[in-house]
């Protein structure tokens, strides 16, 4: 069931397509010189081995997501490229959703001896270079209920001007029409005893979610080494989460107050950035730092923070002889605040273990843990994917949460480890 | 869950990044030479320096590259790749390959920055996150995509990475006279012991490649046909077949749609152009 936000989006992706459309074709004599249609279908069904923690919640949840994406070009350069999103999901009605990941229109042009280049309404940036979590990453909100590894975003409308050259690229953004958070619902597994009221949202200062928010980063290549330094001024992506005792605990009954339940806000932030990886051999380095100020702890009260990742990948190519790789990855995730911070990466290490077959399906078999160093609880994730045709491929995933704190953030979730498979058709 | 799910795009291309670069370049320009004790190696490294020069100035090129791998048992992959090449004065070429096959790394892209006096710069762009990675150029004898071509196979060769022997002249391709060479990897790290290499005589272009293993066992061959000249001086090899006499494996690798000084320029060969692709 679309909620409101997701219809105001859609229709707000819906005039932009509409303004888009018009702009490309009404230019001149702007002959579409390519149209692309690709995308993706997935058959999906996850299965958690443990019983249920809260009495609406089952074992399966099942469904299906369609990721299409429609590319124009016309004979000038000019791209309008628009990837819908849509998920169905037979447990929960909250994560059965739909987002625009990207509608936006792009021009590029020469500017001395560099380039020019101007992406025009919804669309995802990628900011960083470790693998265990994304932290400089800031642009585009994330949509938790496709995944709790928070890697999944949204689709963002915004003004996005980069400009690169031979000394570097330098990107500008400017956004508004803040996204609020994807949450599960009642049915959900991976949520707290307290569902996130979706149609309360509250933000800082009055503007609410119209507030206009900016981000630039300046990148470049020396050598072995890729580094980028950024900065974001405005509402936050990471809501703090409240107690409310008369929200509507469910989706569509505001009327009659319901059980108690959570609502997020959203702060005002100012976050400097660094992200940095050494690429020698076949060993890479990287770190990613932040500070943010303005944000909210787990306490509610405002603090400001620096939180890093730092550690690397090794590869061993051609394991034995073999077609194989092997890469090893080694992380540690550090937030200043400790146990005030405001998600699982306080003071962790992540390893993992890559295996590639290199073979005709592509076979590869991923194992890794995410270790608490402050206490004992552990996320140990194993993930097997491979082609099945040209077309056709498979994903096996499994999570296992141990040994996890009563005073956790995450003890709700102690029962939540699940097995993921995935039949995916890409076309 | 903690790892980053949509890196998986990679699989399968992490071979291919070192150096597709060299496939095409191989008709035209492999062998490069050590010193010449001898008669013998004097006329290999000559041959190898003509056939190098011959492919000087070309600019740029765009082609299309589609693969059949094939196994024991007939059954048959296809790989597509897109491949842009523009060429440096000054450095090694950069070269950008777009990949359209398999369908799950569709839009997968690489970006190679060659070197002559350093290893390559290389990154790779993945549409499902809209990340680009800087990636390692030091893997070499990694399957490309699964198929029969390893990185070794394709690289541009350096002079001083092999030493060369003339072995005799005899006909290959279609009856054409030929002249046959050695060619010994200096390096350890080889996973060949040898190669045997025909070239026409007229045009230096190769027609036959035999690859040896440590052992000195007879491990693949790799045939070459279907030439075209382009802009009256460039030959490029249309098809190309390397069949495995180990696994029964082979792959046939098929060039299309070759066009020369196109409006291909350096800001296709930048990160944020690798962005852009298509």
């Amino acid at each position: 069931m679309p909620s409101r936000i997701t219809v105001r989006l859609l229709c707000f992706g819906v005039c932009l397509i509409g303004v888009s459309v018009y702009t490309v074709s009404s230019r001149a004599q702007a002959a579409i010189a390519e149209i692309d249609f690709t995308g993706r279908l997935s058959a999906e069904s996850r299965w958690f081995p443990q019983p249920a923690l809260f009495p609406d919640q089952g074992s399966n949840a099942s469904g299906f997501v369609a990721i299409p994406n429609l590319y124009l070009e016309d004979e000038a350069g000019r791209v309008l490229s628009i990837t819908p999103f849509f998920r169905y999901d037979s447990a929960d009605a909250r994560r059965t959703h739909f987002d625009l990941r990207e509608a936006y229109i792009l021009l590029t042009g020469a500017l001395g001896n560099g380039e020019w280049e101007l992406r025009l309404g919804i669309d995802r940036v990628f900011w960083g270079v470790v693998e265990s979590r994304h932290l400089v990453d800031i642009v585009n909100q994330i949509d938790l209920v496709e995944h709790p590894d928070e890697k999944t975003r949204m689709g963002q409308p915004m003004a996005y001007v980069t400009w690169s050259s031979n000394w570097g690229v330098l990107e500008l953004l400017g956004m508004t029409y803040h996204r609020a958070r994807t949450f599960p619902g009642s049915k959900g597994r991976l949520r707290a005893s307290l569902i996130v009221d979706d149609e309360r949202v509250e933000y800082e200062g009055s503007s609410g979610k119209w507030h206009p928010d900016f981000a630039a980063r300046y990148s470049h290549t020396l050598g072995l080494m890729d580094f980028g330094v950024s900065v974001f001024d405005g509402t936050a992506r990471d809501p703090t989460l409240g107690l409310c005792l008369d929200c509507g605990g469910q989706p569509g009954q505001s009327s009659p107050p319901g059980p108690p339940a959570l609502y997020p806000t959203y702060e005002r932030i100012r976050q400097f950035g660094v992200d940095a990886q050494w690429t020698t051999g076949s060993l890479l380095l990287k770190l990613e730092a932040i500070r943010r100020t303005g944000a909210r702890n787990l306490l509610s009260t405002e603090e400001d923070y620096n939180a890093f990742v730092v550690g690397g990948e090794y590869s061993l190519f051609s394991l034995l002889g073999s077609d194989s790789d092997l890469t090893l990855f080694v992380e540690w995730d550090r937030d200043g605040r400790g146990r005030r911070a405001t998600n699982f990466y306080e003071n962790d290490l992540f390893a993992a273990l890559r295996f590639m077959l290199n073979d005709v399906q592509g076979t590869e078999v991923t194992a890794s843990v995410l270790h608490d160093l402050d206490r004992s609880q552990r996320i140990y994730g194993l993930e097997l994917a491979r082609r099945l045709t040209d077309t056709w491929s498979v994903n096996l995933e499994s999570v296992a949460i141990t040994n996890i704190d009563a005073s956790d953030l995450y003890y709700d979730l102690r029962r939540d480890g699940f097995v993921q498979f995935s039949l995916d058709y890409h076309f | 869950m903690i790892f980053d799910r949509l890196l998986r795009p990679v699989r399968g291309l992490r071979a291919a990044r070192f150096t597709l670069l060299a496939m095409f370049v191989l008709p035209g320009m492999p062998l490069l030479e050590a010193s010449a004790a001898d008669q013998e190696e004097e006329k290999g490294l000559q041959i190898a320096r003509d056939a190098r020069k011959q492919d000087e100035g070309f600019g740029n090129f765009a082609a299309g590259m589609s693969m059949v791998l094939r196994n024991k048992k007939g059954q048959e992959s296809l790989r597509e790749v897109r491949v842009k090449v523009l060429e440096a004065e000054n450095d090694g070429n950069m070269s950008l390959f777009v990949f359209d096959q398999p369908r799950d790394a569709r839009g997968t892209a690489l970006l190679i920055h060659g070197h002559k006096d350093r290893s390559d710069d290389q990154w790779l762009y993945l549409p499902a996150l809209k990340r680009v990675k800087r990636i390692s150029s030091s893997n070499r004898s990694g399957s490309f995509m699964g198929s029969e071509f390893t990185y070794e196979d394709m690289t541009v060769q350096e002079v001083e990475k092999f030493t060369y022997r003339y072995l005799r002249d005899e006909p290959c391709g279609d009856g054409l006279d030929c002249v046959v060479t050695e060619r010994v990897p200096v390096e350890k790290g080889s996973v060949y012991r040898r190669q045997v290499v025909w070239r026409d005589k007229a045009e230096l272009r190769v027609w036959k490649v035999e690859y040896f293993d440590r052992k000195d066992a007879h491990l693949k061959t790799l045939t070459l046909g279907e030439y075209q000249q382009y802009l009256e001086s460039y030959w490029r090899a249309g098809k190309m077949v390397m069949v495995n006499h180990l696994t029964g494996k082979s792959t046939d690798l098929v060039w299309t749609d070759y066009q020369f000084r196109t409006d291909i320029d350096e800001r296709d060969f930048t990160r944020t152009g690798l962005r852009r692709v298509r």
